[in-house]
């Protein structure tokens, strides 16, 4: 491979020529067809192994002086070695790789990027690792020392077995330096939890696996979000190095000082370094030495000794910051020595109390060692005597030979040979802002690649300029590529000054880039309803089987809530730990679904509940419910909201992201999800979540978009509603797909990579079984239907889950290469097939995937690196359908960096460039600016208009879906209509009358055309307002017609009614929105049109009231007020208390009070409004009881005098006062009550004794009241009679069962009529002659 | 009525031991002259349950049903008209209900030689007068009605109250032209939980999003409201968003405390309302 490379150096053979060669197919058609250059093929080399060669061979050249970078956590493109492995990758996989090694396997692994037969090419001095490389890096981090050779052996492990791959030489001399770029990214992670795991797995490699549970080991999967496993892992490894190095007697214990408050920066966030080094470096740090060569970096606190040789100096790849400013500080030293000194002097003092303040404490198992300190120092501090290296366009060497490099280099990247493009830009930039060592100006290219014979081994990249030259060549060539990025990025390219400086062409375009882009990105917050609602179709009783079916899943769903609440206000708690807390309730929980067999309605209530809580652009974001975020986002309103977003970005953002390559992860409340699943461990709930979420997944892809047709005037506003819906469905799908990939893949998940022969057997098992959901031919289709801006996203989701062995499936092999095919297919361009774009998304995440597949072990690197990529599988329809979404604009750079938020690495690249360059780059810092008081100042209206928007949200959560769609259906086509509407008839229009007014000018003066359109047009824009009232119109018009046709006929009239509303408003928002940017310019437009083509021949109704039904009706203009029905039998029961006693000495009732009660008592009866059943019940049974009460003389009553003399007539009965309370409750129950008064409880034992009890007299009450009841149509004579007659079978006293027997033969029939006369009481026989008389 | 948790505890102080008597409610309302008689009303009864509800298990042992049984047989022998039952209830700090609902099932027991079912008991309760035993009934009959926590006519009081206020919460909600979905429409829709009122069109209370209102005549103390969010207001949070619970007879202020996550106090229909206000289009 270097002699294809040497050829090209040697300007033998041009780069495209190269690059054809790469692309041509050995299979097909001979090399001379082909125009292949007869040199390369007389090389005879397999093609598939150059690019992987020339990929390491950069990384390996440039290894040196990369040193940039500091804020992301992958210094080098090798995102794999830093973020991947760092994060994932060491997790799941350190141990499996420690247990390879010991296997012995290690040989026979896969080896990925290796350069075959050519390695020894190389100057064995570099040794680059190969597999450093594949990852995309030389340099040696997290992983790769964490998992040493084992998983990469390269060609020259021998040099060191243990790192096969590593380049490193003098470890020793390096290691603060390349610690420094490994701590920098582990230890920034704030190690909140004890280090538990991972350290111990350190220090026992071969041993660890085996606590790891399968469990466990799918949680610490994609565990990234916290960084703890990071650490752990990173130490692990890491000490695992110095136990190979035979440096670990003395070498630095992975203490961690939790006092530093640099490399545990109070706020927590894995991109610590930018934390540190953004603010440090405001000041302008003075070197601390100037006397050392370049040759030697001075560690002022490594014990351990420097080499001297050169070569081992750089490591290859190892971005180690301490040790390159040093050197910086060494070629640009500008301070005065005296401050230097101080500074140094401090340095010392501080580091002294650091190794102070961190030894006692006891963090660590290990003792501290001034080794460890100075890592860490080096590692967190930034350096002494930072200096930036200015770059010189003068001081470049080997310009042709690096114009040779670039050229290839980005035809590779241009033809999508590299695994992974946005990696090479990443590293690109990386060489943009290497702020590494240089060679001093004195010394030559000569010194320097002195005995290098070929020009592959020379040193082409030995200087700061040289990179910087390179990287903006590449640059220059991928700039509509570049071009793309979000502005933030182009801003900061545009800001660059070795771009200006060297390339003042690119710097140009790229200020015209950055100028007129309108690509702001910003995650936005995630909206916060909470729960799925209840939706009567799929969750009432009779879509479940039995009644205990319903009501246990009832039981479920808030049990489900119930986690969810519990784990959102405690998992960020230190030692709370998801499967202690919740993990039995969650196996309950189970038990009970599998009991009723309700697993499919939870795991559909557990699907909705994902995208509710998910969906946003953060992976659901941090908070969810309660955000107090929300709450100050509220407070300020609108134009303080994006300001506060961006900060909210700072913070959030860098914890979700590693590196240009981060592994899969489950952020935020995905966690709950994942967790949730492998606590379960329910194989019927995982079978029916997948079946869920494959239907959902099939669904959501086969979405098509509103066709439209593409006609000026509104096919912008259709176009901005498309990306809308298309987003939703894009990221709800990735979602969704990553949770079915976790499934699917989750059984076949192992800590160790299958041995040999388990993964053969594995394979030829599994090759046996169908994929549960058919992503290849789903992948077909929408390749055919051209449909892969939607697929492949989710696709590859699903994919980055997959488990060892599923690469190797033919299936999934196929999947792959299909993948492969696309990728390569796919130039970045803009063409009629698919927008620039679309292409990049496709390209960002296959990247991604690609990438993150190399890490797996086992995978073969022929699976990208082949050189026969057929074409045929993507065969597309031409046919351009309506479907064809690949072709739709629909990706902006939102969506991208949304769902590639790694994209945003380059810029904080570039950010941090910028940050460490500081004062010296000029006027680049960023300062905070402070806002005016005033725009902070609260607005009411505009917290008025969230609350407004937060309403109509909460007006769907409980509708069925088809509500919103279908009320977002008609603005959309209403907003459109309209706008075609005031075409038609307003522009129409004033398109008619500035024709009149252009011909009549145009007859006075014909001369400028122009000047005339453009007069008359003033005068209509004018008119044009009127645009608005006429929109605002007629979406009030359509709007609620078209509303209320496609809604259902029973849906309630409030509903409809904010329905209609809120159709016309957003409809009439999309229209004025439209017509207020475009109306001029289509007035404009169409009065151009017009002219040009004269001057050639010569333009809600309100909820109506749901009027609701009193249960029974109030008397005519009731107003309700009467006393509540509970007062009443309140009351009574007061009454009712005081008669049965026991009573305290003299209580008794007023008459008057009682009267007034039977008052109010009417008055309430006959109120219908609060009565109730039950209230209207016992109200009966206690008029019933006081009836009794009263007539048996037991209620004490006072005033009863008082009563009788203001009747002086009726003197002569004193019962009178007590008959009118009769005789009013009679009429109460005659008339009051709706329900039928059970007045013979009157004749229960219990009431009748008080009457037996009672004193003579009464019974005449009692016989009142019976005649009252007759006389009220309550009660027959006849019932009367038996009950009396019944009564008399108990054991009374005998004077009163003769009076029962009396009373029986009064009412025995009318014959009797004259026997009552003998009755003393005079009032009986008066009313008795009203009942004769009726009767 | 809001009453801070301090306040709230001295009530429950001076409710220490005290009988459910309308002679303890009276004194009640004498001590806490400023707090309204039906939040005073609906704490001694929460109170006096807690306290029953700790001692339940130690009146319904064997040995103890038997005592009571005894002790009512031979006092009413003596004297038949004395509150032998009423008395016997407070003797041993008991609900007079319960100790009828005791001594009655006892008596039933003896009667029938067997365990009589609870119906016939509940509805013995209820209607005194089925008991065959007349002494009994009244008995009985004077322990119900003198007691103000527990038996049917405390319980059908809540139950009107509760019903009341519902129907006073309909008529302000449509008094605010709120459109709303009642509890018997949901039912009949298949909802599983039904708090009182589902808006249909969901409201800003206080800056607060509410899709559900649920009334609760009573006062919201520290156990009840556990026990109803547990049981409802969650599950309908968990169905329908976030929601306002009104307890019309106030509530510790201290509860109110789920109010960013969704579940909002009040102790009144609210004043600061926003509804979705349809007049946005005209902006």
């Amino acid at each position: 491979m270097a002699a294809a490379l040497e050829l090209v150096l040697r300007e033998e053979v041009a780069p495209g020529a190269l690059v054809h060669w790469l692309k041509h197919d050995p299979g097909r058609r001979s090399a001379e067809e082909n125009h292949i250059h007869e040199k390369l093929v007389s090389l005879s080399l397999p093609q598939k192994d150059f690019v992987p060669f020339f990929l390491n061979f950069l990384r390996e050249q440039t290894g040196q002086i990369l040193t940039n970078g500091p804020s992301t956590p992958a210094k080098t493109p090798n995102s794999k070695a830093l973020g991947n492995s760092a994060g994932r990758g060491s997790q799941r996989r350190g141990s499996e790789r420690r247990a390879g090694n010991t296997t012995g396997s290690s040989s026979s692994r896969m080896q990925l990027f290796t350069q075959k037969g050519s390695a020894n090419s190389c100057s064995p001095d570099t040794s680059f690792a190969p597999s450093a490389v594949s990852g995309g890096s030389p340099a040696f981090t997290g992983s790769n020392l964490s998992s040493p050779s084992s998983d990469f052996p390269s060609v020259v492990s021998s040099v060191s077995p243990s790192f096969g791959c590593s380049p490193v030489f003098n470890h020793s001399e390096r290691r603060s330096a390349q610690k420094a770029n490994l701590g920098n990214f582990f230890v920034a992670m704030p190690e909140v939890q004890p280090t538990r795991r991972g350290r111990r797995k350190g220090n026992s490699s071969t041993s660890t696996s085996s606590r790891q549970v399968a469990r466990d080991l799918g949680r610490c999967l994609a565990d990234e979000e916290d960084g703890k496993s990071d650490n752990t892992s990173w130490s692990g490894g890491r000490k695992k190095r110095n136990e190979v190095l035979g440096v670990s007697a003395s070498s630095p214990p992975d203490q961690l000082n939790l006092n530093n408050l640099e490399e545990f920066p109070p706020m927590c966030a894995s991109s610590g370094f930018t934390n540190k080094s953004k603010p440090s470096r405001r000041i302008n740090p003075t070197p601390v030495s100037i006397e050392r060569p370049l040759s030697k970096p001075k560690m002022c606190f490594t014990s351990t000794p420097v080499s001297q040789s050169p070569a081992a100096r750089f490591p290859s790849g190892a971005s180690h910051e301490a040790f390159v400013t040093i050197q910086e500080g060494n070629v640009a030293s500008t301070a005065g020595s005296s401050l230097q000194e101080e500074r140094e002097m401090l340095k010392k003092e501080r580091c002294k109390l650091l190794h102070q303040a961190s030894s006692p404490a006891g963090l660590s198992l290990e003792p501290s060692t001034p080794t460890k300190l100075s890592y860490t120092r080096s590692a967190s501090l930034p350096p002494e005597g930072h200096l930036m290296t200015c770059a010189y366009l003068s001081k470049v060497s080997c310009k042709k030979q690096l114009d040779q490099l670039a050229l290839l280099y980005s035809s590779c990247i241009a033809e999508n040979l590299v695994p992974n493009i946005f990696l090479e830009l990443f590293f690109v930039l990386q060489l943009l802002t290497s702020r590494g060592i240089s060679a001093e100006d004195g010394e030559s290219d000569l010194e320097f690649n002195q005995g290098c014979k070929g020009a592959v081994e020379r040193q082409h990249f030995h200087n700061v300029h040289n990179c910087v030259y390179f990287a903006v060549q590449v640059l220059d060539r991928q700039y509509e590529l570049i071009s793309h990025l979000e502005k933030g990025t182009l801003k900061l390219l545009a800001e660059n000054e070795r771009i200006a400086s060297f390339s003042p062409h690119l710097h140009k375009r790229l200020r015209q880039a950055y100028e007129s882009s309108t690509a702001k990105v910003s995650l936005l917050l995630p909206s916060s309803v909470q729960s799925v609602s209840f939706q009567p179709e799929t969750d009432n009783r009779s879509n479940f089987p039995s009644d205990r079916a319903f009501h246990i899943f009832k039981k479920q769903r808030d049990i489900f809530y119930e986690l969810l609440r519990e784990w959102e206000d405690n998992h960020e708690k230190p030692a709370w730990d998801f499967e202690r807390v919740l993990g039995n309730k969650i196996r309950a929980m189970m038990a009970h679904l599998t009991a009723t067999c309700n697993h499919s309605h939870f795991a559909r209530l557990f699907q909705k509940q994902i995208i509710q809580m998910c969906k946003g652009p953060v992976g659901g974001g941090t908070s969810w419910g309660d955000t107090p975020d929300q709450d100050v986002l509220n407070m300020l309103g609108c134009d303080d909201l994006s300001r506060l977003k961006r900060l909210q970005e700072r913070f959030v953002a860098p914890q979700s992201i590693r590196g240009p390559c981060p592994p899969p992860s489950f952020p935020g409340c995905q966690q709950f999800f994942r967790d949730f699943i492998l606590s379960a461990g329910s194989y019927q709930f995982n079978q029916h979540l997948m079946d869920n979420l494959c239907l959902k997944i099939l669904e959501l892809d086969g979405l098509t978009l509103v066709e439209h047709e593409p006609s000026d005037g509104e096919a912008d506003m259709e176009e901005q509603d498309e990306k809308k819906h298309f987003t939703v469905v894009l990221m709800s799908l990735r979602l969704l797909a990553k949770f079915l990939g976790f499934l699917v893949f989750l059984p076949y998940r192992t800590v160790e990579p299958p041995t040999r022969d388990l993964h053969e057997s594995a394979v030829a098992l599994r090759n046996q079984s169908l994929p549960v959901l058919d992503v290849l031919k789903l992948l077909q289709r929408a390749i055919q239907g051209r449909r892969t801006i939607l697929t492949i996203p989710w696709i590859v989701e699903f994919l980055s889950l997959v488990d060892h062995i599923a690469p190797f499936l033919d299936y999934y092999g196929t999947v792959f290469s299909l993948l492969l095919q696309v990728y390569r297919s796919m130039v970045p361009s803009e063409d009629k097939e698919m927008s620039f774009l679309n292409k990049l998304l496709i390209l960002a995440v296959l990247g991604w995937l690609f990438q993150f597949l190399f890490q797996i072990p086992s995978v073969p690197e022929e699976l990208f690196f082949t050189s026969e990529v057929r074409q045929d599988g993507l065969m597309m329809d031409t046919m351009s359908s309506a479907q064809a979404l690949d072709s739709a604009t629909l990706v902006d750079q939102q969506l991208l960096y949304t769902c590639c938020p790694y994209l945003g690495e380059l810029r904080k690249l570039l950010a941090s460039f910028v940050a460490g360059s500081g004062a010296k780059n000029g006027g680049f810092i960023r300062k905070i600016t402070p806002t005016a008081a005033e725009s902070l100042a609260p607005k009411p209206s505009v917290t008025q208009q969230k609350l407004q928007a937060e309403l109509e949200q909460a007006f769907f959560h409980n509708q069925p879906p088809s509500l919103r769609r279908t009320v977002e259906f008609v603005a959309e086509r209403v907003g459109s209509n309209c706008v075609k509407h005031i075409k038609a008839t307003l522009v129409a229009e004033l398109v008619k009358r500035a024709e009149v007014m252009l011909q009549e000018k145009v007859k006075e003066d014909n001369t400028n055309h122009d000047k005339l359109l453009d007069e008359v047009c003033t005068q209509l824009y004018e008119e044009g307002a009127q645009a608005f009232l006429k929109g605002r119109e007629f979406c009030r018009k359509k709007g609620p017609e078209a509303v209320r046709v496609l809604l259902p006929e029973e849906t309630s009239a409030a509903v409809l009614s904010s329905a209609e509303d809120i159709a016309v408003r957003l409809a009439t928002e999309k229209a004025c929105t439209w017509l207020s940017t475009n109306i001029t310019a289509l007035i404009k437009r169409e009065v151009r049109t017009t002219f040009s083509r004269m001057l050639k021949i010569q333009g809600p109704s309100l909820p109506s009231e749901d009027t609701q039904e009193m249960k029974k009706d109030c008397p005519p203009g009731c107003q309700h007020h009467a006393p509540f029905p509970s007062e009443i039998i309140n009351e009574i029961k007061d009454v009712l208390c005081i008669a049965v006693g026991p009573r305290d000495g003299d209580e008794a009732i007023h008459y008057a009070h009682l009267e007034c009660l039977l008052e109010k008592l009417s008055q309430t009866l006959q109120c219908r409004k609060f009565m109730c059943p039950t209230s209207e019940q016992q109200l009966a049974k206690c008029t019933i009881e006081l009836a009794s009460l009263l007539v048996s003389d037991r209620i004490p009553i006072q005033g009863l005098e008082l009563q009788t003399q203001k009747y002086p007539e009726r003197q002569r009965s004193k019962n009178h006062p007590i008959c009118n309370l009769l005789t009013s409750l009679l009429s109460v129950w005659k008339e009051d009550f709706v329900m039928l008064v059970p007045v013979q409880l009157i004749f229960s034992k219990k009431n009748v004794g008080y009457v037996a009890e009672a004193k003579q007299r009464e019974w005449d009450l009692f016989l009142f009241m019976l005649h009252g009841l007759v006389e009220y149509n309550l009660m027959g004579n006849a019932e009367i009679e038996s009950y009396l007659q019944s009564l008399q079978e108990f054991a009374w006293p005998s004077d009163f069962l003769k009076e029962l027997e009396t009373l029986s033969r009064v009412f025995e029939s009318e014959l009797h009529i004259e026997e009552l006369r003998t009755n003393p009481c005079e009032l009986v026989r008066q009313s008795l002659g009203a009942v004769t008389a009726q009767s | 009525m809001k009453l801070s948790k301090a306040q709230y505890e001295e009530i429950a102080r001076f409710l220490g031991h005290v009988q459910p008597t309308r002679q303890s409610l009276r004194r009640l309302k004498e001590r806490f002259p400023s707090q309204s008689q039906s939040t005073l009303l609906s704490i001694f009864s929460q109170e006096y349950q807690k306290q029953i509800k700790r001692t339940h298990a130690k009146h319904h042992t064997a040995e103890a049903i038997e005592t009571y049984y005894q002790r009512y047989r031979s006092r009413v022998m003596k004297n038949a008209a004395a509150p032998v039952l009423l008395e016997l209830a407070n003797e041993v700090d008991f609900a007079p209900s319960l100790m009828a609902r005791i001594v009655l099932e006892r008596f039933l027991q003896e009667q029938e030689q067997g365990i009589p079912s609870k119906t016939l008991i509940n509805s013995m309760l209820r209607d005194p007068s089925q008991i065959p035993d007349g002494v009994l009934a009244n008995q009985v009959y004077q322990c119900t009605v003198n007691d103000c926590c527990y038996g049917p006519l405390v319980d059908c009081i809540k139950h009107a109250i509760g019903h009341e206020h519902e129907v006073l919460l309909r008529e302000m909600l449509l008094k605010k032209n709120l459109s709303f979905l009642a509890e018997d429409q949901l039912r009949a829709k298949g909802y599983d939980k039904t708090p009182d009122f589902i808006l249909e069109v969901p409201v800003a209370v206080e800056g607060h999003i509410i899709h559900w209102i649920e009334s609760k005549a009573s006062f919201g103390d520290e156990s009840s409201h556990q026990s109803y969010l547990q049981d409802q207001f969650w599950s309908y949070w968990n169905r329908f968003g976030p929601g306002l619970v009104i307890y019309w007879y106030g509530f510790i202020e201290e509860l109110d405390c789920h109010r960013e996550r969704g579940i909002l106090l009040k102790d009144c229909f609210p004043t600061d309302i926003v509804t979705l206000r349809h007049s946005m289009a005209q902006h």
